[in-house]
C-alpha cells in the first residue's frame, strides 16, 4: 500500500517525503482546490522545486484542483491543469466532470486521479469516471464500511486510495453545503469549509463561544478549549438535550484496520491535513509509514504499538480518535 | 425574454418524500395530490434504504395510479448508495423499463447510460459548469436538478441548455449532507444498524438548534437539512427554467401547489404569495439566499414585490 501524505508548503513537502510518503499531493494558492486558505499552497517556482526534491528521492506529487467552477470560471481551472502537466507531476486529482473532460482530451498521458470530493461511493461511481475520462485511482469518500469497502475495491475498474489518518468529515466529500448555508463558502464552489473570514471567537459572560456567520457553533466556560467552528462538530439542542448531535471533535485512524485494507486490496493509504504544520506532517507520515511497513512484513502478526496511537492521539483533534465509518458501529 | 419563453409552460413537480411516512400516509398523499396541479411525481425512498414501509413495487404501483392520472411519473434512487444490496435495488430501478428515472447518484447514471435510456440528473450531482453538463447530455440526460447552491446568475452563465429541461427546487428544506450516520438514531442513543425506525417519530425531521435556540438544521436520518423553509415562490417564474420543483411536507402540499400555479401563471404578485404563504405556515422561517447569491440561510427582500 502506498502512503499518500499531505503538504501545505515546501517545508510540509519536504517533511513528508523525508519521513517516507510514496506520494505528496499539493495545490496551487488559488479556490481550484479544496484546501483553499491563505497563507496555504504551492507557487509554480516553489512547485517546480518540490517536484524536484520529491522525484530525486523516489517520491510522487499529485495536485489537487478538486473544486468544482461554475462556467465563467472554467478558464482558471484550465489553467491550473495546464500549468499541473508542465510541471511533470505524477498526477492531477480532480472532481469536476467539465475539468476532467477538459484534462483527459488536452493531456491524455496525464495520470488523473478522482478526487474524495467527486463522491464516488459504489464502484459503478467509480467505473463511470474510469470510462468517461480514463481516471488511473479514485479516492473514495470516508462513508464506508470495511466490508462495503472490500465490494467496491473488488468490483473497481481502477485502483483504491482510502484515507488513513486526519481530520474526519463524517458526511460524504462533495455532497456536503453546511458551510455553504452559513456562509455562502464551501468546499465546492469555493474550496474551504468554515472559511476563516466567517469565523468568530466571542468571549462574553464567562464564556469562550464560536461563531460561523454568527450562527453559534459551540461555547464553553473561561478557562476550557473549543474546537474550531466546523458546523458539523459543534454542540447543538436536539429534544431538549445539549451536546454533539453530529460528531465530536476527533480524527479519523486506521491503524488498527491497516492489514484489513491491504488484504481487500486498497492501493493507497491517505492522511488528510494540508492546512497542518510540516511537524505535524512529519510524525503523522513517519507513525504511518512504520506501520505499513510492519503491515507488509509481518502480515497476520501485525500489531499497532501502543506508542503509535498515543503519538496520533495527540495530533488529533479533541485529542481522540476513531474509526469512522469503516467500524459499523460508529453509524 | 423571446415569445417563445414568455408562451413557456411552466410545469410543477413533487419531489420523492424525504421523511419517514407510514405506507398508509404515503398512499393517502398521493391519492390527495393525485388531484393536485402537480405535473411531474418523482418517486421513491432516496434517504435511507432500511425504510421498507413501501418496496419497489409499491412505488410502481403508486406510479401507475398518478398516470392513470395523466400525471408524469419518475423514479428517483438514493443520493447515498454504500452497500451492495442498495446498488442491486438501484439498478433494478434503473432497468424498470416503464418510468423515466432520476439519477440520485452516478451510480445510477452509470447504469441508465449503459442502457442507452434516457434519464434525469438528480441536485445532487455535481454539475456547475456547461461541460459537466454537456458531457451529461451525451450520455442521455433529458432533465437537471439545479444544484442547491446554484444562484441565478449562475444559471444564465451556463449558456445554452436548450434539449435538456431544467428544473429548479423552490419550496422545502434544502437537503444540506448526507452521511454513513444515522442522526435521528444517535440522537435516541441507537446505532444505525439497531434504529427502530425511529425517523417514523418524526415525519417532518428533528429540529436541531443552536445553544442560543435558533433553529439551524433538520436531521433526517442519515440527511441533513435546513431548518429555514426555502422559498422561491415569490422570485419565479425565471427564463432557464423549465419545472419547479415543491418538497413535500406532511401538510399544506397542495396549498403551496396552487399558489405557485398562480404566481408561475401570473395570477398572483410576489406579494400576493408570500401573505399567503405566511398564513398557512406563521410559525415557519424562510430564506431565499441562494438564488441571490447569498448563504443559503439568508432570507434577501430585494425582489419582494
Amino acid at each position: 500500500m502506498e502512503l499518500v501524505c499531505p503538504a501545505g508548503n515546501l517545508p510540509a513537502l519536504k517533511a513528508a517525503v523525508n519521513a517516507g510518503a510514496d506520494a505528496v499531493y499539493i495545490g496551487f494558492q488559488n479556490a481550484t482546490n479544496a484546501r483553499h486558505f491563505a497563507g496555504l499552497n504551492f507557487t509554480n517556482t516553489q512547485i517546480e522545486t518540490g517536484v524536484a526534491y520529491a522525484h530525486e528521492r523516489g517520491c510522487k506529487v499529485f495536485i489537487a484542483v478538486n473544486t468544482y467552477p461554475y462556467s465563467k470560471q472554467m478558464p482558471q481551472w484550465h489553467s491550473a491543469v495546464d500549468a499541473a502537466a508542465d510541471l511533470g507531476v505524477d498526477a492531477l486529482i480532480l472532481a469536476d466532470m467539465g475539468v476532467m473532460a477538459y484534462a483527459h482530451k488536452k493531456h491524455p498521458d496525464l495520470n488523473l486521479h478522482l478526487s474524495v470530493q467527486g463522491s464516488a461511493t459504489t464502484h459503478q461511481a467509480v467505473n463511470f469516471y474510469a470510462q468517461s475520462f480514463g481516471i488511473k485511482r479514485a479516492v473514495i469518500p470516508r462513508v464506508l464500511s470495511v466490508k462495503q469497502v472490500a465490494h467496491l475495491v473488488k468490483h473497481s475498474e481502477v485502483p483504491i486510495e482510502v484515507f488513513g489518518f486526519g481530520s474526519l468529515c463524517v458526511m460524504v466529500e462533495g455532497r456536503c453545503f453546511l458551510s455553504s448555508y452559513a456562509t455562502g463558502l464551501g468546499p465546492n464552489n469555493f474550496g474551504a469549509c468554515s472559511p476563516a473570514s466567517h469565523v468568530k471567537w466571542e468571549q462574553k459572560d464567562g464564556h469562550l463561544a464560536t461563531r460561523l456567520n454568527d450562527v453559534l457553533i459551540d461555547q464553553v466556560p473561561d478557562g476550557e478549549s473549543v474546537g474550531y467552528p466546523t458546523i458539523c462538530k459543534g454542540r447543538y439542542c436536539v429534544n431538549n438535550q445539549t451536546g454533539y448531535a453530529i460528531e465530536e471533535p476527533t480524527s479519523l485512524n486506521t491503524l488498527a484496520i491497516l492489514p484489513e485494507l491491504k488484504r481487500l486490496g486498497v492501493a493507497a493509504i491517505k492522511v488528510e491535513g494540508r492546512q497542518r504544520s510540516p511537524a505535524y506532517v512529519k510524525q503523522v507520515a513517519a507513525i504511518m509509514r512504520a506501520a505499513i511497513d510492519q503491515c507488509e512484513r509481518a502480515g497476520d502478526d501485525y500489531q499497532v504499538k501502543p506508542q503509535w496511537q498515543a503519538d496520533l492521539a495527540e495530533l488529533s483533534e479533541g485529542q481522540q480518535t476513531t474509526l469512522g465509518a469503516y467500524y459499523r458501529k460508529w453509524q | 425574454m423571446t415569445e417563445a419563453n414568455t408562451k413557456k409552460k411552466h410545469k410543477i413537480s413533487l419531489a420523492p418524500i424525504p421523511y419517514f411516512w407510514t405506507a398508509e400516509q404515503v398512499h393517502d398523499y398521493y391519492e390527495r395530490m393525485a388531484e393536485s396541479q402537480v405535473d411531474t411525481f418523482y418517486l421513491g425512498e432516496v434517504i435511507c434504504s432500511k425504510r421498507k414501509a413501501l418496496r419497489l413495487a409499491d412505488w410502481l404501483a403508486i406510479g401507475k395510479m398518478l398516470a392513470n392520472h395523466g400525471k408524469e411519473v419518475v423514479l428517483s434512487t438514493l443520493a447515498l448508495v454504500e452497500a451492495a444490496s442498495e446498488l442491486s435495488v438501484l439498478n433494478k430501478i434503473c432497468a424498470n423499463g416503464e418510468f423515466l428515472v432520476e439519477a440520485g447518484d452516478l451510480s445510477a447514471v452509470e447504469a441508465l447510460s449503459r442502457v442507452g435510456v434516457e434519464f434525469v440528473v438528480g441536485s445532487s450531482i455535481n454539475v456547475y459548469n456547461h461541460d459537466s453538463w454537456q458531457h451529461l447530455k451525451k450520455l442521455g440526460m433529458k432533465r437537471w436538478v439545479l444544484p442547491i447552491e446554484h444562484s441565478q446568475q449562475d444559471i444564465h452563465d451556463f449558456g445554452d441548455l436548450s434539449g435538456c429541461e431544467t428544473e429548479l427546487m423552490v419550496w422545502g428544506r434544502l437537503p444540506l449532507a448526507y452521511s454513513a450516520r444515522c442522526y435521528t438514531a444517535r440522537t435516541h442513543n441507537l446505532a444505525k444498524d439497531d434504529c427502530g425506525f425511529i425517523c417514523d417519530r418524526y415525519p417532518d425531521g428533528l429540529k436541531l438548534a443552536t445553544q442560543e435556540s435558533d433553529e439551524f438544521l433538520v436531521l433526517n436520518g442519515i440527511q441533513t437539512q435546513s431548518a429555514k423553509q426555502y422559498n422561491l415562490l415569490a422570485s419565479v417564474p425565471d427564463q432557464s427554467v423549465d419545472i419547479y420543483r415543491i418538497t413535500p411536507q406532511i401538510s399544506h402540499s397542495e396549498a403551496v401547489v396552487s399558489l405557485l400555479r398562480k404566481r408561475l401563471d401570473g395570477q398572483w404578485s410576489a406579494s400576493q404569495v408570500n401573505e399567503s404563504l405566511i398564513k398557512l405556515f406563521p410559525e415557519m422561517e424562510m430564506s431565499n439566499g441562494y438564488w441571490f447569491k447569498q448563504p443559503g440561510m439568508v432570507q434577501h427582500n430585494a425582489h419582494a414585490c
